[in-house]
């Protein structure tokens, strides 16, 4: 009852929201909501820390800027071709990366997220440094205009609203259970007949799906792909969002995206400074407040209530 | 009756969120070998390691010749003259055998010279060399007693040094135990062999669930031999 | 396609190379170090790498201390910094999932590197060579400063896995690294033990950084990028292996110096590769003991 009602009064919100606040800022706002829940997913709940989630990230920004650009495939298409070659991509690291669990995953992803750092920095159709430029907003299913940011906007909220969707139900399916069984006791899974590196791979593949989405939404709002957005900042930022709001939460790392995005583009004034602050914050979370936001207020309001 | 050289009195321990111990009330009284015995999980070992500083959380009190060892560090603890032998050895699979010997620092007057535990733990002398990892369980269970006798503590902490071991090692081991028993060393043994904990000791604590329900002289166990079975589960 | 290639090329290359590997061995035993007995993850090892060859810079401009005197000055400063890191941010994670220190330290190098380019901005300072001048071997010119950057480096990287595999000291800390509890249990001081060590691999990556200062220009961002590097190269040596990592940095340093000879357009690719092939072939690491690499 409670929880339909906010549902309804978030639709709401998303839905009006476009007219009170910069499309642009909402477009970024929701595509870092699914990027850091396709995090979530890997480190929330299969316990897998991905240092170079920005590979997948960035790019599918490269990918989609370069099909809107070079062939005459509609928007949601270039959208969906992304995701699905970042799961491909996501599979093939993972074959790699699983091998070592824990730490040293961590070490190996953002090594490999790296190499697809320079590899794009090399590559002839990124455009060096410069980056891709002025990617175009083709047509939805070919035939409507999405060229305007507020048409842009909605059809960016529908894609995130299936992502989310996408993301509960993995997380609520019997695979979730297994992820978090790994995450908790990974010699038990085994002992009970389950091969984890398998299940580690797959939802590697569905986390980077979901980024690759992140990642093509992002190119269409801000029609430019550049090497920064498959830099190490962009893993780092997505790491400190998600415990920001509240790992393994399935909300708190939507709301930390959102809480970075706005408190970023609040701080771009302060240009270094901005850095380190969002270190210092990420510290102080880091020290202290490891449950989160959403995580320390789950704690909260649980508290009463436990008999 | 002489002063307890160390007294534990409602010593409660934690691994993490889940409590193991529930209040244990016993002595040790100077130049004693007293066992505690019980069942497996019964909390004999975390008795040990909640002596040593070495659980998540620990209350009450244990006073070892004067000194409160609750509220101080492990390395503090082992300072004031008490050693530790745990249960699966911990012999180090990174140094050979003559520096597993070594490795303790000698911290007070009144340790065996190296010279002496050689002679007196001969198996070790021939096998110097080799990796401590690559010794048979019964020389590992040797070296991990004899190389924290250096160190001058004279009050020992020794966890199921029979377990896993064939008959005839366990009888060697037996005797090293009352040999150190002989050389004044003050002993506090876990064990689950009654057998084997009825020929060293001169004190039997029963432990189950976290708590000590039974205390027994060793000349008083035979007559209570079933109760303490019981207990034992055997 | 090989006949271009001269001598003089190659191992011109070769020693860069060489150079290039010394620090990546000196950066990877650090971290390495660190990561054997405290299973910290040092992200912050490149910022206290720039930190090393900052310390040096204003060492020299502004208390006029020569090369000489900051080459064991700079890693002290670096280490007692690194130790006051350890105490303030790492301890009190310490019984907590490693992947808490990791991103705290890589939240520290935000701060850190932050910091200094708001101070000293992001271009690169020049540190002038305490050893000018070289010598023609025939083949090719060798600057003084670089052949004692590989000796020195050399030097520096024996005496260190001499003093964990042969010392008394050294058998703390293996023992330590297996077992921390039963170490301590003997009296020893290992908390105490854990944040030393932390200081002496920062200190190490200080060190380099006064190495590095005359060769690469002093800027704050001269360790983020050498960080991932370091990184591939303890993943491929087998995390937590001393030895491990002194030879995987050198042999890094000269695959790269190689393939800048053959195929330029890769040398930043080939470490990475390197990695991905070293995991699939042998996936404990081309020298990782198994209990090393807990």
């Amino acid at each position: 009852m409670n929880r339909a009602l906010m549902l309804v009064l978030l639709a709401v919100l998303a839905i009006a929201a476009p007219f009170y606040v910069y499309p642009i800022l909402l477009m970024t706002v929701l595509s870092y909501v699914v990027f850091a829940s396709s995090f979530n997913l890997l480190l929330g709940y299969a316990g897998l820390l991905c240092f170079g989630h920005a590979m997948f990230f960035g790019t599918a920004a490269y990918f989609a800027g370069w099909l809107l650009k070079n062939t005459a495939l509609s928007i949601e298409l270039c959208f969906l071709l992304s995701a699905l070659s970042m799961a491909a991509l996501g599979w093939v690291v993972g074959l790699i990366a699983a091998r070592r669990g824990g730490i040293q995953f961590a070490m190996i992803t953002l090594a490999i997220s790296q190499f697809i750092y320079f590899l794009l920095l090399r590559a002839p159709f990124t455009g060096g440094e410069d980056g891709l430029q002025r990617i175009p907003r083709s047509a939805l299913f070919g035939m409507f205009d999405v060229s305007s940011n507020l048409a842009l906007y909605y059809v960016i909220l529908a894609f995130s609203v299936l992502a989310i969707l996408v993301f509960y139900r993995v997380v609520h399916s019997p695979f979730g259970e297994v992820l978090k069984a790994i995450r908790d006791n990974e010699a038990r899974v085994e002992s009970l007949g389950f091969i984890p590196e398998r299940f580690k791979v797959l939802a590697l593949t569905l986390s980077a799906g979901l980024a690759g989405l992140a990642g093509a939404m992002k190119a269409a709002a801000y029609q430019i792909a550049t090497l920064h957005d498959v830099s190490f900042h962009i893993s780092g930022t997505i790491i400190f969002m998600t415990l920001l709001g509240g790992l393994g939460t399935l909300t708190g790392p939507m709301v930390g995206a959102a809480m970075i995005v706005l408190l970023n583009d609040y701080l771009a004034q302060y240009g270094e400074w901005a850095l380190i602050i969002q270190g210092a914050v990420f510290l102080v979370v880091i020290l202290f407040f490891r449950k989160g936001v959403v995580g320390e207020i789950e704690a909260r309001l649980k508290k009463p209530g436990r008999v | 009756m002489t002063d307890p050289l160390m007294k534990v009195e409602n010593l409660e321990a934690w691994y993490g969120e889940s409590k193991a111990l529930h209040g244990m009330n016993f002595d040790v009284r100077p130049g004693e070998l007293v066992t505690l015995i019980g069942r497996n999980g019964a909390g004999k070992s975390t008795t040990l390691r909640a002596i040593m500083g070495i659980v998540a959380k620990r209350t009450g009190s244990i006073v070892f010749d004067g000194t409160q060892l609750i509220g101080r560090r492990t390395y503090q603890i082992a300072r004031t003259g008490i050693a530790y032998c745990p249960e699966e050895r911990a012999i180090f699979s990174s140094l050979n055998v003559a520096e597993n010997l070594t490795l303790p620092p000698v911290l007070k007057a009144g340790g065996i010279p190296d010279a002496d535990l050689l002679v007196q733990f001969p198996n070790l002398q021939r096998r110097l060399k080799s990796q401590g990892t690559k010794l048979s369980g019964g020389e590992q269970q040797m070296l991990a007693i004899a190389r924290i006798l250096r160190t001058g503590a004279r009050f020992l902490l020794l966890d199921e040094p029979s377990e896993g071991l064939a008959p005839v090692v366990v009888k060697d081991i037996g005797e090293q135990i009352l040999r150190l028993k002989a050389q004044g060393f003050t002993i506090l043994l876990v064990e689950q062999n009654l057998s084997f904990a009825r020929k060293v000791a001169d004190r039997h604590v029963v432990v189950e669930n976290g708590v000590v329900v039974d205390t027994l002289d060793a000349a008083d166990l035979a007559a209570n031999l079933d109760r303490v079975k019981h207990y034992l589960g055997v | 396609m090989f006949d271009h290639i001269s001598i003089q090329l190659l191992l011109g290359q070769l020693l860069i190379g060489l150079i290039n590997g010394s620090f990546y061995a000196m950066l990877s035993l650090g971290l390495a170090i660190i990561f054997g007995l405290i299973h910290v993850v040092n992200f912050a090892h490149g910022a206290q790498y720039m930190l090393g060859a900052f310390v040096a810079l204003l060492m020299l401009n502004h208390l006029g201390i020569p090369y000489w005197g900051a080459l064991v000055l700079a890693p002290l400063v670096v280490g007692a910094f690194g130790y006051a890191m350890e105490l303030t941010i790492l301890k009190p994670l310490r019984n907590l999932d490693h992947l808490y220190s990791l991103l705290a330290t890589y939240a520290a190098v935000l701060i850190i590197e932050g910091l200094m380019r708001l101070e000293f901005g992001s271009s690169g300072l020049p540190y002038n060579s305490p050893l000018p001048g070289g010598i023609n071997l025939g083949f090719m010119f060798l600057p003084w400063y670089r052949g004692w950057v590989v000796v020195f480096s050399l030097v520096v990287c024996v005496a260190t896995w001499l003093l964990i595999e042969k010392t008394k000291l050294g058998a703390y800390l293996r023992a330590a690294n297996e077992r921390p509890e039963i170490v301590e249990s003997f009296g020893i001081n290992v908390p105490l033990m854990m944040s030393l060590t932390y200081a002496f691999g920062v200190a190490l990556a200080g060190l380099g950084g006064v190495l590095a200062a005359p060769i690469y220009q002093v800027s704050p961002s001269m360790g983020s990028n050498l960080m991932i590097v370091i990184f591939a190269v303890v993943v491929i040596g087998g995390m937590g292996s001393i030895l491990g990592a002194i030879l995987t940095g050198y042999l890094i340093g000269i695959v790269e110096g190689l393939t800048k000879v053959f195929y330029p357009e890769a040398s930043n690719l080939a470490i990475f590769v390197i990695m991905i092939i070293a995991l699939i072939l042998r996936p404990n690491g081309l020298f990782s003991a198994p209990e090393s690499s807990r």
